[in-house]
């Protein structure tokens, strides 16, 4: 199969490779797809408290090479948005930046979920995270 | 952390890129080979049917004289030999050809699941048309039970079709015991043969085989090109032509015979025959240095089916936590296959290593090696040092990797399966 240029550069040169600490409230963490279907996608981010503004992204994608790039791109797309700014990117967006064939528009769908399930994480974590500290600051 | 993929390993002198290591799929023709067809594709174009005049003649004197070569290789007599248009054809010819001659002796037919598609969809289609087939498991080497095999065969059995080598894993069935059950059953053996033969000892008298299918371009001759060795003694095998026309391959096959081709599969026939021994113990040298060097460089690696009961050319190795397409396209001068989902159509993993038992992702992982007459060490130490570069950077990208060197029990993860 034909890559675009897009596909192999993002393979090449991967942006955001990393893993952030998972367990630190400002971070939120998506882990999507199965190893038996032949990828897997780790898509973190680091959001801004104040600002809500998502500062880091990182990844790191089991797969084809369209499931790194799209991996990839979504980390690029991410990082300097807000969080709901970021729930606007659509897996067609990432299957027109990349060129990707219609066998492969599953990986764009993965990425998707990635950026979703990483900010559902971090929402998860600090909805949680605000009642208690109203709780403790009404005490 | 900043990674970058792409390889930069320095290409050892002589080595040309890309390096081809797929002989499994096809080879290369033998500068040789091509000679011995040039004056079939050119002055000598004559139809091997054409009995009143010097172009036929010409044309049968040649065809008569590959099938000699052919049967030679395989223990057969020429008469024993009829062409095809390669191994595809030749699997269905066997198979259908058995199954409609017989079909008031029984209907029952025995094969295995890690069969190549010319065999297993064969079968499928014989069973739309009333005929029951028995698919036999593999054990986790990729070998049969002879026990199971003994099992499956009653007395509506008319035809047990097994390879004898993979042509994924390179798997050797045990072709001669099944062969020995087979004929004390009264039961007839066709086994696909195409990888097997030119490469490892393969004589039909010897391995018991009543039907043999051969090809002519996984053994450095042309495509386009195959034949079926039907047994004419003991017993004396009769098979219902597939394809009608002018009677030719004694009412076997009809069609005009590809006389170039035909040619050039004689003479690859007749250099496996000369060189075999030379150069499968060559080919074991190179794919044991590929396997001990990735052995040796990496962790999680396997190998897929039995290292004893294996072709000489064949490695398939899995490099768990690295998908197989990402791999390829990491190493995209080197010409190797994947059993990776991601480079079939159909999306699924290879069926030949789920049948071993291995779990989807480490057929995800797999990468298969096929060494042939024209690799060279160098070629080999190249690719070794390509691949292993290229893992090793997969697998700083690798989540399932990194979660595993942390300890993590990936089979306890809850997946979603999309």
């Amino acid at each position: 199969m034909a890559y675009s240029d897009k596909v192999v550069d993002h393979y090449n040169n991967p942006r955001n490779v990393g893993t952030l600490d998972k367990a630190s409230p400002e971070v939120g963490t998506g882990l999507v797809g199965a190893p038996e279907c032949g990828d897997v996608m780790r898509l973190q981010i680091r959001v801004n408290p104040d600002t809500q503004i998502i500062e880091e992204a990182k990844f790191k994608t089991f797969g084809c090479g369209s499931a790194i790039a799209s991996s990839s791109l979504a980390t690029e797309w991410v990082k300097g948005r807000t969080v709901d700014d970021a729930l606007a990117i659509k897996n067609t967006d990432i299957v027109k930046e990349l060129s990707l064939p219609p066998v492969k528009i599953h990986c764009s769908v993965l990425a998707e979920d990635a950026i979703r399930a990483a900010i559902g994480d971090w929402k998860k974590k600090n909805a949680t995270a605000e009642p208690a500290e109203a709780a403790a600051a009404a005490q | 952390m900043s990674i970058t993929i792409e390889s930069h390993i320095e290409v050892p002198e002589g080595v040309h890129l890309p390096v081809y290591m797929d002989n499994q799929a096809t080879s290369p023709l033998d500068p040789r080979v091509l000679e011995a067809m040039m004056p079939y594709l050119t002055g000598k174009f004559g139809n091997a049917a054409s009995r009143n005049h010097s172009f036929g003649w010409e044309a049968e004197q040649a065809v008569e004289s590959a099938r000699e070569q052919i049967a030679r290789l395989i223990g057969a007599s020429a008469k024993e030999i009829v062409f095809t248009s390669g191994a595809t054809e030749s699997d269905n010819l066997a198979i259908k050809g058995v199954a409609e001659m017989y079909r008031e002796r029984g209907n029952h037919i025995i094969t295995q699941v890690t069969e190549h598609k010319a065999v297993l969809d064969t079968c499928k289609r014989l069973e739309k048309y009333g005929y029951r087939v028995t698919y036999l498991p593999v054990k986790a080497d990729g070998l049969i039970d002879l026990e199971d095999l003994e099992r499956a065969i009653t007395d509506k059995t008319i035809l047990v079709t097994i390879m004898a080598a993979n042509n994924e894993i390179g798997v050797l069935q045990p072709i001669r015991e099944i062969g020995q059950i087979c004929h004390q059953k009264g039961v007839l053996f066709h086994t696909d043969a195409v990888q097997s033969a030119g490469k490892v000892p393969f004589n039909v008298i010897a391995d018991n085989v009543d039907l043999a299918s051969l090809s002519g371009h996984k053994i450095y001759g042309p495509k386009g090109v195959g034949a079926l060795y039907v047994r004419r003694r003991n017993p004396r095998v009769q098979i219902a032509a597939q394809i009608d026309g002018g009677g030719h391959e004694r009412g076997m096959r009809s069609g005009t015979l590809n006389v170039p081709g035909i040619v050039g599969m004689g003479k690859a026939c007749q250099i496996a025959q000369t060189e075999m021994v030379e150069e499968a113990a060559r080919l074991s040298v190179l794919r044991d240095r590929l396997k001990a060097k990735f052995e040796s460089e990496l962790d999680y690696v396997h190998v897929n089916g039995s290292m004893e009961h294996r072709l000489p050319g064949n490695l398939n190795m899995s490099f768990v936590y690295v998908e197989g397409e990402s791999l390829l396209m990491g190493i995209n001068d080197v010409a190797v296959s994947s059993g990776s989902a991601c480079t079939s159509a159909t999306l699924e993993p290879s069926y030949v290593l789920k049948a071993l038992g291995l779990g989807d992702d480490v057929a995800h992982s797999s990468i298969r090696f096929g060494l042939g007459r024209f690799n060279t060490e160098a070629e080999v130490d190249y690719v070794a040092a390509k691949v292993i570069d290229i893992v090793k950077k997969l697998r700083q990208l690798s989540p399932l990797y990194e979660m595993v060197q942390d300890g993590i029990d990936l089979t306890k993860i809850e997946w979603q399966a999309h």
